[in-house]
């Protein structure tokens, strides 16, 4: 039920049925795009696949995002890291910091 | 000589041979130690089970050893039943630590065997032993009616003279040991998967095939007294080799998950098949077990014979855990690499 | 691999975990549910529990579609696989689930004519290549998998392929998430929902959880950094006192789900009125069949089916470790006479059941493992 990876559209084959060539770092494979006929998937788009059908266009700007909320919480650590270190350690809010 | 030992009980309780027997993971060796042991090896065998077999012949150590081939399709990139009929029974006497001198083949043809298909396995097979340095002396052949046989059925046993000086076992493996890998894993098993064409899924990946003595004597060349153990991952893969040695040594083997040589287009296709590229068979690698001291000379040796370029330090042995094989991701999390059970299967979930 | 390799970057990884740590209060003990198989597989194939602080537990769930499959039914597959000249088609994961007389592996020994298949459309290609035979596919999962089938359904009616029919045994996961809710000896702090289950049906049906029953979810994606978000997320809610639905893995998750998707599976199925469960009982409107209109390609239709019951032996414990209640290793015949090797329950056989998972990548580890590789 679970196992999808991402690939990338390399072309679209001739329908009907919606068909493409997708990529999965080096191995090809004919894709179903029939769940992703409302959204129009072009060649370069990145799809997450599942038993041979898209199940999802791969939103870069998502992908982003996650990757923003980290660069956060890096900060969000350094910034700690300097508060405990000035000895101001009940200021922190969350919960006791721990060792790893 | 050894007189043949008296049989013992089997303790192989499967009712009937299925596929998972001949896929190199744990039924393979619950058949190979539950029936064919006891009765043709003698309960008191100290010897763990290894591919290939030393035997002293008045002082001269011969290696010796046997092989069936039984693929499909018989043609895949990067090779074809007949040089993996050579090169097979060649990397197991050289991981044995013998030098394969003459081979002896066996056919089982199916009838109705095209004979330009005959011939051109024939000929790859003439070629692998020309590149492997082997003579091919003696053969047999029988043909079966059509509809066995998937077109043909290759046997091999080799013959060779041991290579001096090494004395490699299970028993010598010691905490600290270094393991390495000759190249990238999966190679071969991905190719004939893909080559089956039931999945639909198309790369540029080849078979591996090829004959890994080079690197074999460029390690013993250099690192002889460290060679602790050495084994070409065939069907089972590298997950099931490394098992058999923690088994036998009784030690722990930790894996760096991400030291390990893959291509990307093995990764994409078990990615994407939810396959373990540590349980794919392999048909040109080895893995090398060496002593701290000689393991960093051991990967330069194997790295400057040509072939060698992607071999790694991919992990090393540890007192715990006992007999187990871990691998860890360079987070810090771990994970138990077991054994293969049966034939690795794609799936969904 | 793009959009793989992000999520498993290590130094991203470990700082979320040092957060997880950080936040996790060392008075209260943390109980989440992770819901669907292909987590609990992903959480110990990465090794992520020795990330986390020992007062944050995970509990697995029952998304496993081929662990609660009844046994009945896979001999019900297996008896249309026997007639003549049918070829049985089914995915990896179901080939070594036992049926009362074997599983598919071993009636393929014994010569039934047995396919793996990747996707459903090539067991359609197999049908269109071999028209003297019946090809039949036996088809599993949750709301991830079901699309794809009803394509292949509607692609078989337009091509007039007639050689070809579902053995349809698709489940929905909110009626499991609720029997799991409503069993009285659960006590689940917050969820994980299911990330490729929720490509299609969105987040949306899942609000009642956090609004009428008071759990947190988020639905997360499978990679090492996508599970630990999730658990970061499930945790800051509880210390909050929150109860709100969160979308993790928003990079192919769609609020809405995908519509086209349930489009193609409102055009095939309809809810079956109630379905049994392996381990959970029967539960209504849980399971979907084929439509009447479309039972040309019903193999329930085209073939009489046995419609067993089989049991599960008394003292396997599936039942209870499904709905996390036991640990795998709490199960008395776990590691004993059930292993992967020769499973009793199919929470074995399947490779993301909770016992096979535990069984593979974990039971061996002792506690001085833990660490090892920081």
């Amino acid at each position: 039920m679970c196992l999808a990876i991402p690939g990338q559209i390399l072309e679209l084959l001739p329908g009907p049925p919606l068909l493409a060539v997708v990529d999965v770092t080096g191995v090809r494979r004919k894709v179903d795009l029939g769940l992703l006929e409302d959204e129009n998937p072009l060649p370069g788009d990145w799809v997450l696949i599942h038993v041979g059908f898209a199940m999802s266009k791969i939103s870069e700007q998502g992908a982003h995002q996650q990757m923003q909320m980290l660069r956060m919480l890096g900060e969000d650590q350094a910034a700690m890291e300097e508060v405990s270190g000035y000895g101001l350690t009940d200021r922190i809010v969350e919960g006791a910091p721990k060792s790893p | 000589m050894a007189t043949i030992a008296a049989p013992t009980k089997i303790r192989f309780r499967d009712a009937q041979v299925e596929m998972a027997h001949g896929a190199g993971g744990k039924a393979s060796r619950r058949l190979v130690e539950g029936l064919f042991a006891p009765l043709l090896f003698g309960a008191d065998s100290a010897q763990p089970l290894g591919d290939a077999a030393h035997l002293d012949f008045n002082g001269t150590r011969i290696g010796i050893t046997t092989d069936s081939f039984v693929v499909r399709p018989l043609r895949f990139p990067g090779g074809s039943i007949g040089e993996l009929a050579v090169n097979g029974t060649v990397n197991d006497l050289a991981v044995s630590g013998a030098r394969a001198e003459a081979l002896v083949v066996s056919y089982v043809l199916e009838a109705g065997l095209p004979t330009p298909v005959l011939e051109a396995e024939v000929r790859a097979m003439g070629d692998a032993a020309r590149n492997a340095g082997v003579l091919i002396v003696s053969g047999d052949t029988k043909v079966v009616e059509h509809g066995k046989a998937d077109g043909m059925y290759i046997t091999t046993a080799g013959i060779g003279r041991a290579i001096s000086g090494l004395r490699m076992s299970p028993n010598s493996v010691r905490p600290g040991d270094h393991v390495i890998i000759s190249g990238p894993i999966g190679d071969h098993g991905i190719t004939i998967l893909l080559a089956r064409g039931d999945l639909d899924l198309e790369s540029d990946l080849r078979s591996d095939t090829r004959p890994v003595l080079p690197f074999v004597e460029a390690i013993v060349d250099v690192a002889a007294p460290g060679l602790r153990w050495m084994r070409d991952p065939t069907r089972g893969g590298l997950a099931t080799s490394l098992n058999e040695l923690a088994r036998d040594c009784g030690l722990g083997i930790v894996l760096h998950e991400d030291w390990i040589p893959l291509r990307d287009a093995v990764r994409g296709a078990c990615e994407l098949l939810g396959l373990d590229p540590l349980h794919i068979a392999n048909e040109g690698q080895f893995v090398a077990v060496l002593a701290p001291e000689f393991a960093e000379l051991a990967l330069d040796a194997i790295q400057r014979t040509p072939g060698g370029e992607d071999a790694a330090i991919i992990g090393e042995v540890r007192a715990a855990p006992a007999a187990t094989v871990l691998g860890i991701a360079p987070y810090g999390g771990t994970r138990v690499i077991d054994m293969l059970v049966g034939d690795p299967l794609p799936r969904i979930c | 691999m793009k959009f793989v390799d992000e999520f498993r970057h290590p130094t991203a990884i470990t700082q979320t975990a040092e957060e997880i740590r950080r936040i996790a209060d060392p008075e209260r003990h943390y109980r989440l549910m992770e819901v669907c198989g292909g987590h609990t597989h992903a959480i110990y194939r990465f090794g992520l529990k020795d990330l986390l602080p020992d007062n944050v537990e995970l509990v697995h769930g029952p998304g496993c579609p081929v662990c609660v499959l009844p046994m009945g039914r896979i001999d019900d597959g297996l008896a249309i696989g026997a007639q003549p000249d049918v070829i049985f088609t089914a995915f990896g994961d179901m080939m070594r689930v036992p049926g009362a007389n074997g599983s598919p592996l071993e009636h393929k020994a014994r010569g039934m004519d047995v396919r793996i298949v990747y996707s459903p459309a090539d067991a359609l290609k197999l049908a269109e290549n071999n028209p003297e035979k019946h090809v039949m596919f036996f088809a599993i999962g949750f709301e991830t998998t079901a699309p794809s089938t009803a394509l292949t359904l509607l692609r078989a009616r337009d091509k007039g392929v007639h050689n070809f029919s579902i053995f349809c045994n698709h489940v929905t996961i909110i009626p499991a998430i609720r029997a799991i809710l409503d069993s009285p000896d659960m006590r689940i702090d917050a969820f994980l929902g299911p990330g490729h289950v929720s490509t299609v049906i969105g987040c949306r049906p899942y609000t009642w959880i956090a609004e009428n029953e008071g759990k947190p979810i988020a639905v997360s994606g499978f990679e090492p950094l996508d599970l630990l978000q999730s658990i970061l997320m499930a945790l800051r809610q509880l210390n909050a006192g929150r109860a709100e639905v969160e979308n993790q893995y928003q990079r192919v998750v769609p609020w809405d789900g995908n519509q086209a998707a349930l489009r193609a599976m409102a055009q095939v199925f309809e809810l079956r009125p109630y379905f049994e469960w392996r381990g959970l009982g029967f539960i209504s409107q849980s399971a979907l069949r084929i439509k009447d209109e479309l039972a040309e390609w019903d193999a329930e239709h085209r073939f009489q089916v046995p419609g067993v019951r089989v049991t599960d032996p008394k003292a396997a414990q599936c039942g209870e470790v499904l709905k996390g209640v036991l640990k795998p290793s709490q199960c008395k015949l776990f590691g004993k006479e059930c292993t992967p090797e020769h499973p009793i329950g199919a929470l074995m056989v399947s490779s993301e059941g909770s016992c096979a998972a535990y069984f593979n990548y974990e039971h061996r580890k002792s506690a001085e493992l833990v660490g090892i590789g920081a």
